[in-house]
């Protein structure tokens, strides 16, 4: 754990760098150490065990799965896993891997723009009636996205957006969160000289909004889009409720009607349950660093 | 943590903004403000409006309704015809030992599961924080990836993992001649538990471990030179500066847990024994879809309704017995 390296000073001595951080008394000992890692590494096996056997599992065939070794591979059963995959969803698989893009994409993008748009006006211009309207938005943070599902499907169903792609899209857009950081954001990092020496300049205020104010607000705007992207394609109860065409399903809904065939192949299930997962997964590693600054100023500023 | 958040946003930063306008340009500017900031908003208070005022509004007015077969006689026979009822949906929830039953399993869920999740995912974050570990950020990544794992993909992988036939969790219990029947009855609570606590305690933990990394490191040196101790470090300084974070995750919890709905129906797709009303949402889901009686937009929003109150019932009181502990 410790580096070895050495540095060299202009004038050519060596010497051995403090490794940063504590002075020698200070460091915690051996022991501690020692069992802060085993407890770190016992609880990182928890958290990953299930995706390893996730992968695993989906290589095999239904007789493998019972006999072999659950922990380790069989014989492989992928390409068999895959056909039986894309028969039982009428080679809807992909399609509704599609479906979730889509709804989380779209949801993510104009949530996104709404979200900024209303943080900004909040945290900027003062107008009556703002008060309340914060109230209001810091209430719809807190209130159970879940329950809100059951009257939304009355109104939905009421004026006929049941079983079409607006029922997902145009409640997934709504996002109180994204307000809320959206205006903590605008009020730490858009300078009210900035937008005063535009509005000189003889600028609209839509101008100054899509000219300046979003570039400033680009890492919130990369945040808020995610939070937005995970929630519309990790949500179930809503397309469950409002979806009933399998054209339209996300994946979630297409893997959660596999779980209730008789007898299933589990390996195909869980194929598509890995399949399903992975662009998520991408997203998350590769924009790590924009959504864990972003939980921290949601964690910080909060 | 909410008011604070609106006491420094409203009061601060934006006070400053309409005595500036004022002074540049006085009342033509003052309104060109407030219709620029009302524009602004404009979108978002439609799509809230659309998503969350009306459709609460809509579902209060219905939960006095109830779907009453027209023809009358003791088979009813015709169309369904909304009849005003009162507040017959409510009491008849109200006492109705079904929705109980479903409410004491989700309090009974979360009485145990929220202080576990909440509790491990603050030991993790501590230890992550503490000066034995050097890399985190693998850690960090390991912890928080069940996440990106939608729920109910998380349950049909658990779902499978307990299966009786091959489960892998016995598979290693067996070789210590261990075995636990996760489908039974008085068990499968749990096994829901620890589907909501695999998903859920990394994210926390993520937040948790943001808020003790933005503590500034002289408290700790000041602390040391005083003579405090490691633990004293922890109870008297970490823990007390994430208690904001902490609160709002307990809330966001114990509101998740009233909604327990994924895993739940996921388990009950295999162990059709838990019924249709296992937890309060699915008795409210499949009071609205028609698979129990009575059905129907009324009756299913009279249980929303009645879930919202009791969560937000829970919610203040946590909140409260909080600040009565500070």
């Amino acid at each position: 754990m410790m580096s070895r390296k050495l540095a060299t000073l202009p004038d050519g001595t060596t010497y051995r760098p403090s490794d940063g951080g504590l002075p020698r008394s200070l460091r915690p000992k051996r022991v501690v150490t020692v069992v802060t890692i085993v407890v770190l590494v016992v609880a990182l096996l928890y958290f990953l065990a299930p995706i390893y056997w996730l992968v695993i599992t989906s290589t095999k065939s239904n007789g493998d799965i019972v006999t072999s070794n659950g922990w380790w591979f069989a014989a492989n059963n992928t390409v068999q896993n895959y056909v039986e995959l894309m028969g039982w969803t009428q080679q809807m698989f992909w399609r509704w891997v599609a479906n979730s893009v889509f709804y989380s994409a779209t949801a993510g993008v104009v949530g996104t723009l709404v979200s900024v748009a209303a943080g900004y006006g909040l945290a900027k211009f003062a107008f009556p009636g703002r008060g309340a309207v914060q109230v209001v938005i810091m209430a719809g943070l807190l209130l159970p996205i879940a329950l809100l599902t059951i009257p939304l499907y009355v109104v939905f169903h009421a004026i006929g957006l049941t079983n079409t792609i607006w029922a997902v899209i145009i409640p997934s857009c709504v996002s109180p969160f994204g307000v809320f950081l959206g205006r903590v954001y605008a009020q730490s990092s858009v300078p009210d000289e900035i937008i005063e020496s535009a509005r000189l300049d003889g600028a609209g205020e839509i101008r100054i909004f899509f000219g300046i104010v979003l570039k400033l607000l680009a890492p919130a705007m990369v945040t808020i889009f995610l939070f937005i992207f995970v929630a519309t394609w990790n949500n179930f109860l809503l397309p469950l409720m409002m979806l009933n065409s399998p054209e339209l399903k996300p994946v979630t809904l297409g893997l959660y009607g596999m779980m209730s065939y008789f007898n299933p192949q589990y390996g195909a299930v869980l194929q598509g349950a890995l399949l399903g997962v992975v662009p998520l997964i991408i997203l998350f590693l590769g924009l790590q660093k924009q959504w864990q600054s972003g939980l921290a100023a949601g964690a910080v500023k909060g | 943590m909410t008011t604070s958040v609106v006491d420094r946003g409203a009061a601060a930063r934006p006070a400053q903004t309409p005595r500036r306008a004022g002074r540049a340009a006085s009342r033509p500017g003052r309104r060109r403000t407030v219709l620029a900031g009302w524009g602004f908003l404009a979108p978002f208070a439609i799509l809230f409006a659309f998503c969350f005022l009306i459709p609460i509004g809509v579902s209060i007015y219905q939960s006095f309704f109830r779907g009453v077969a027209s023809g009358g006689g003791l088979y009813g026979g015709g169309e369904l015809v909304n009849q005003f009822v009162g507040f017959e949906n409510y009491v008849h929830y109200a006492t109705s030992s079904a929705f109980w039953a479903g409410m004491g399993r989700v309090f009974l869920f979360g009485i145990v599961q929220v202080p576990l999740m909440i509790l491990s995912a603050l030991g993790l974050a501590l230890l992550l924080d503490s000066a034995s570990v050097r890399r985190v950020a693998g850690f960090r990544l390991g912890y928080f990836l069940p996440y990106a794992v939608p729920g109910v993909v998380a349950a049909l992988i658990w779902t499978y993992m307990y299966n009786p036939q091959f489960s892998p969790i016995n598979q290693v219990l067996g070789l210590f001649g261990g075995h636990i029947d996760f489908f039974a009855p008085n068990i499968i609570l749990w096994s829901m538990a620890n589907m909501t606590t695999w998903t859920f305690t990394g994210y926390n933990m993520l937040i948790f471990l943001a808020a003790l990394q933005s503590i500034p490191h002289e408290l700790y040196e000041a602390a040391r030179m005083e003579g405090a101790s490691e633990w004293t470090i922890v109870w008297a300084i970490k823990v007390p500066l994430v208690r904001n974070a902490m609160l709002l995750a307990v809330l966001l919890s114990i509101i998740g847990t009233v909604q327990l709905f994924n895993e739940p129906t996921v388990l009950q797709a295999v162990n059709p024994w838990m019924g249709a009303d296992y937890t309060p949402m699915m008795m409210a889901y499949n009071t609205m879809m028609g698979g129990l009686s009575p059905s129907g937009d009324g009756p299913a929003s009279a249980i929303s309704i009645l879930m919202a109150l009791i969560a937000g019932v829970l919610a203040v009181g946590y909140a409260l017995l909080q600040k009565k502990a500070d």
